[in-house]
């Protein structure tokens, strides 16, 4: 589309189910009641002038611009901050009212600079189109005391402050307090001396509390805050609606281009995930598409000790397949495999399991899910009969008591803690089970009811102590549960929990929560009236994370909180598609729409579609598939945007894998650290590059659309597509939309689905089917998906992972905010001014008792290996626990991680490693040999010269 | 950790977290059964009883038979 800025009907839409009449010049219009003037003239076309009002926020009523007149009523009332009323009468322009708004404007004008030709925002700015639109031709005042020529603030990587262009509308203080609720911006000084300030007067941006999540930028009406890329490219000509390729709130954007070069990431405010908000990676951090870094050419090898060399695309899959048919031939079908990504599309991920389970001849497929949320679809899909959460973003709206267990949101999903932020304002309550305080436990306004710190390792002991109370209190929603749930079952849950040795009292010896706090943060759970629990990795990353999933299940449902808007069972997925990824058929034994391969009938579906026999037996898991080619009989692997090497648990154990293989094969945007014990390495497209569909962690499958070319010249399902043919699979797909038809021909909970009813809608969360044929926002609301919901019997099972003498400090590992999962994407923006590399959180008491300050480096050994990084003493972990991210392979946090495992899924418990900590003077003998192999692994031999 | 090492601690595991199933042993083979592939199953089965707690061994065992 050409470039339209996003409407704006200058004040939030009221949510009142009753209807107001009223007229407005003349014409009748009818509005939900407590609507403003400004928005029901609005809504029915008439933009009355405005400056401090925008419908992303709360009226304010300070630029008296958007004055009215009313009938029987006297003077004139700015519109944004009057409401409707039945009959009456409105008049937006008489002559009255442009002398007035005139006389506004003119002020404003006067004490700004008049440099509007070369201005970032020129063509872009409300101020500009607000002159225009009441008629200004000239200022009549000499320039006296004014705030031009002002320092402009530079310090931010994305966006400029220039204090000269300010009108103190107060946009960006209130988009910081209401929007992304971290209350960073301030108006310092009163009346003529009023200035907006990021902290304290002496803080910059960058020095401030500012999350650099843009809504600020977002909001400003001139060009007081702009993108540093609208500076140095100009104003967007075009803009197309797109999805993040972050995290898995799934936030949708407008690209907004000039030509094929992206100029901003703004926030679409019709995104039903993220309502107009965003962070500071989807916002900001898309340089990495451009970075120098990218590979855009096929390479191979034959040893992994050669360099690389360049090929054509036809010499790659020719090899590439020539390889798989020789160990396939040699080692038998058994011998390949593929690992699907999180971060490619619906549609890529469909083929890379087609291509696995049609091509290779088995079901060694397995995704990053494996690592992270496959608990969750164990947990809830034996529970609730569904391997998803059960609710959309909005029912946080409606929400009393969050729960928030295992998960950082503020730091791995911004937007939605933004949100959730919000509710907390308007006075929820809220309970943090965490072992370290997160910034939700105590931040601006904000303060959790109950932060129960419990030792790492515990989660299930945490969770039974609680429905202890709640059954023992006599606090279960027992009509809900007889109503919805198996009774008998029911009954040995009640049971089981009801023992003396799941009380708080007792197994605060285990938790080390005490349990005065624990029971009254179930009191709260229980009779707060709606809740809901949001949780993480710090749930499902443990050797009982299915278990806990299934805690967290039984929890719900004793407590009648599942079935409708404000409560239910919220899992927050990390990557952007771990969600459709797992839709998709990822898993090695289920079929797209978490059928199981042993399903006779689901298979011969899938037979008859695609012509070939499937093996009935479930295939290997990556921790699996790694086993297997220690032991010699896995040979080769198709690996699509994933870095196991970083990601995945117990680095020594995933190289050694990785090396025994005979053929990696590695498609990717970079040379990642996978890619060191690669031999084929294919090229891979960004998210602005490639058309298809992302699900997100409420179930919401949205269109990812085509910006700008690949700069490897295909989309990654294209690529898989052309390894397939070289295979001598037929597959003639011309367009991502005819995977998705074959995914919803396959898939009842897709069977509505199609690029058409996407485009449409915007989106849709599935089930989309006969009976939701519009989606479905909220799940098991007269009936669980399984019939009746299930209570599982979790007993607390202490993880094998012990501390001793030799290792006395527990690890627990996380995300920061400016960076993502392996930092592969954000290491190579601007983002690492925020986080240049991994430190390690330590309590001071551990950290005196071992001589270590903040900022010394230490040394980080477990039983699997040890790394060194910078230490940061803080009290924000507990004593006997440490704390750190794993967004820099030099650090490579998962040297340290071991093989233990969810008892169900396999998924790593990354979240309990034992470990001692000591000053350290200089890198480990692994970190040097590891930084030898990444120099030698990205070695590109010379073309050869032409004949 | 060798791989069949791995295999025998994963099936403590899996029975000790199901271990409050009405029938674990029962519950445990079918565990196995949807979620391990075949060269897993046969190194289980080839293994033998040792280091396996006894809701283990009777689940892999019953399981071999059935196979």
């Amino acid at each position: 589309m050409t470039y339209q800025p996003q409407s704006d009907f200058g004040t939030p839409a009221s949510r009142a189910q009753d209807d107001v009449t009223l007229t407005i010049d003349g014409r009748t219009v009818t509005v939900p009641s407590g609507t403003s003037v400004m928005r029901a003239a609005a809504e029915q076309g008439t933009a009355i002038p405005k400056l401090c009002a925008t419908d992303s926020l709360a009226s304010f009523g300070s630029c008296r611009l958007c004055l009215v007149e009313i009938d029987g009523r006297r003077g004139t009332p700015a519109s944004c901050t009057t409401p409707v009323e039945p009959g009456m009468v409105v008049h937006t322009q008489t002559p009255h009212l442009q002398k007035l708004r005139k006389g506004v404007m003119e002020l404003y004008i006067s004490d700004h600079p008049l440099d509007c030709l070369t201005c970032a925002a020129n063509g872009d700015c409300e101020l500009q189109d607000q002159a225009g639109a009441v008629g200004l031709r000239d200022v009549r005042y000499e320039p006296k005391a004014t705030h031009l020529g002002q320092t402009k603030d530079h310090s931010n990587p994305y966006f400029d402050f220039d204090p000269s262009k300010c009108i103190a509308c107060s946009r960006c203080v209130r988009a910081c307090d209401e929007v992304q609720g971290t209350l960073a911006l301030t108006v310092q000084g009163r009346g003529f001396d009023s200035k907006i300030s990021a902290g304290m007067a002496s803080d910059n941006f960058l020095g401030s509390e500012c999350v650099s999540c843009g809504a600020c930028v977002q909001a400003c009406p001139t060009a007081t805050l702009v993108e540093k890329k609208v500076v140095e490219i100009g104003t967007p000509e075009r803009a197309v609606v797109t999805t993040c390729a972050y995290c898995g709130v799934g936030c949708t954007f407008r690209a907004e281009m000039r030509g094929e070069q992206l100029v901003r990431m703004v926030p679409w405010k019709d995104g039903k995930a993220n309502r107009g908000h965003s962070c500071v990676k989807g916002r900001f951090a898309w340089g990495y598409a451009q970075h120098q870094e990218r590979i855009i050419n096929p390479m191979i090898r034959a040893s992994i000790s050669d360099p690389w060399r360049e090929v054509s695309w036809d010499e790659a899959f020719a090899y590439a397949a020539s390889e798989l048919k020789r160990i396939s031939a040699k080692y038998g079908r058994n011998a390949l495999g593929g690992i699907t990504s999180s971060r490619c599309t619906n549609e890529e991920t469909f083929l890379v399991q087609k291509l696995v389970r049609a091509g290779f001849g088995n079901n060694n497929v397995d995704t990053c899910a494996r690592v992270c949320h496959s608990p969750t679809g164990y947990g809830l899909k034996t529970t609730f009969g569904t391997s998803a959460g059960t609710q959309d973003f909005d029912s946080v709206e409606d929400t009393d008591v969050i729960l928030v267990i295992g998960a950082n949101p503020t730091d791995g999903h911004p937007v939605f803690a933004s949100r959730m932020k919000r509710r907390l304002r308007q006075g929820a309550k809220l309970i943090v089970i965490d072992p370290r305080r997160t910034d939700l436990v105590r931040s601006p306004h904000i303060e959790a009811q109950h932060h129960l710190p419990l030792r790492p390792g515990t989660n299930v002991a945490v969770l039974t102590a609680m429905a202890h109370t709640i059954v023992t209190e006599g606090l279960v929603d027992e009509a809900f549960v007889r109503d919805r749930c198996d009774w008998d079952e029911f009954q040995d849950w009640a049971s089981f929990v009801s023992e003396d040795r799941n009380s708080p009292e007792t197994l605060e010896a285990i938790t080390q929560v005490p349990a005065a706090d624990l029971r009254a943060a179930a009191r709260l759970y229980a009779t707060g009236g709606n809740g809901a629990i949001y949780y993480g990795l710090g749930v499902t990353e443990h050797s009982q994370g299915s278990s806990t999933v299934m805690a967290i299940a039984n929890l719900a449902m004793a407590t009648g909180n599942v079935g409708r808007r404000g409560v239910g069972v919220n899992p927050l997925r990390g990557q952007n598609n771990v969600q459709g990824a797992c839709d998709m058929g990822s898993f090695p034994h289920e079929l797209p729409g978490y059928r199981h391969i042993s399903d006779v009938a689901t298979r011969e579906l899938f037979e008859r579609e695609w012509g070939v026999a499937l093996d009935p037996e479930p295939g290997l898991r990556i921790p699996n598939m790694l086993d297997a080619a220690t032991d010699g009989v896995f040979k080769a692997i198709y690996i699509q945007g994933e870095d196991i090497l970083q990601s995945d648990p117990n680095t020594h154990h995933v190289a050694a894998g990785l090396e025994a293989m005979e053929c990696v094969i590695v498609h990717d945007l970079f040379l990642n650290e996978t890619a060191n014990y690669a031999h084929i390495f294919l090229p891979g497209s960004t998210f602005l590059e490639k058309n298809g569909t992302f699900t997100n962690a409420e179930r919401r499958i949205q269109p990812v659309r085509k910006v700008m070319s690949p700069l490897n010249g295909f989309e990654d399902w294209e690529v898989t597509q052309k390894l397939a043919h070289a295979l001598g699979l037929d597959w003639d797909y011309t367009h991502p939309s005819q995977i998705m038809d074959e995914v919803a021909r396959l898939t009842p909970s897709f069977a509505g689905v199609s690029f058409d009813r996407l485009d449409e809608e915007g989106s849709l969360q599935w089930p989309v089917n006969e009976s939701a044929p519009n989606g479905s926002p909220i799940m098991h609301i007269d009936g669980f998906v399984r019939g009746k919901g299930k209570f599982v019997v979790t007993d607390y099972v202490p993880t094998d992972e012990r501390t001793g003498p030799r290792f006395p400090l527990l690890l627990t590992t996380g995300r920061i905010l400016s960076q993502y999962n392996v930092g592969a994407q954000t290491r190579r923006t601007d983002n690492v001014i925020w986080h240049e590399e991994d430190v390690l959180e330590i309590h001071p008491v551990d950290a005196e008792n071992r001589g270590v300050k903040s900022g010394d480096w230490v040394r980080l050994a477990s039983r699997a290996g040890e790394t060194t990084l910078r230490a940061s003493v803080t009290d924000r972990v507990a004593p006997g626990v440490v704390y750190t991210t794993f967004h820099h392979p030099l650090t490579q946090a998962n040297v340290v991680t071991t093989d233990y495992s969810d008892w169900a899924t396999n998924c790593p418990e990354y979240k309990v490693t034992a470990v001692q900590i000591a000053p350290s003077n200089g890198p480990t003998q692994w970190q040097e040999d590891y930084m030898d192999l990444q120099r030698r692994s990205r070695r590109i031999a010379p073309a050869e010269a032409a004949e | 950790m060798t791989t069949i090492d791995n295999l025998v601690r994963m099936a403590n595991q899996i029975a000790t977290n199901l271990a409050h199933e009405p029938d674990p042993t029962a519950a445990m083979a079918e565990h196995i059964q949807l979620f391990w592939d075949p060269r897993m199953k046969k190194l289980i089965f080839d293994h033998g009883d040792d280091g396996l707690n006894p809701v283990a061994a009777a689940a892999i065992a019953a399981l071999k038979t059935a196979s």
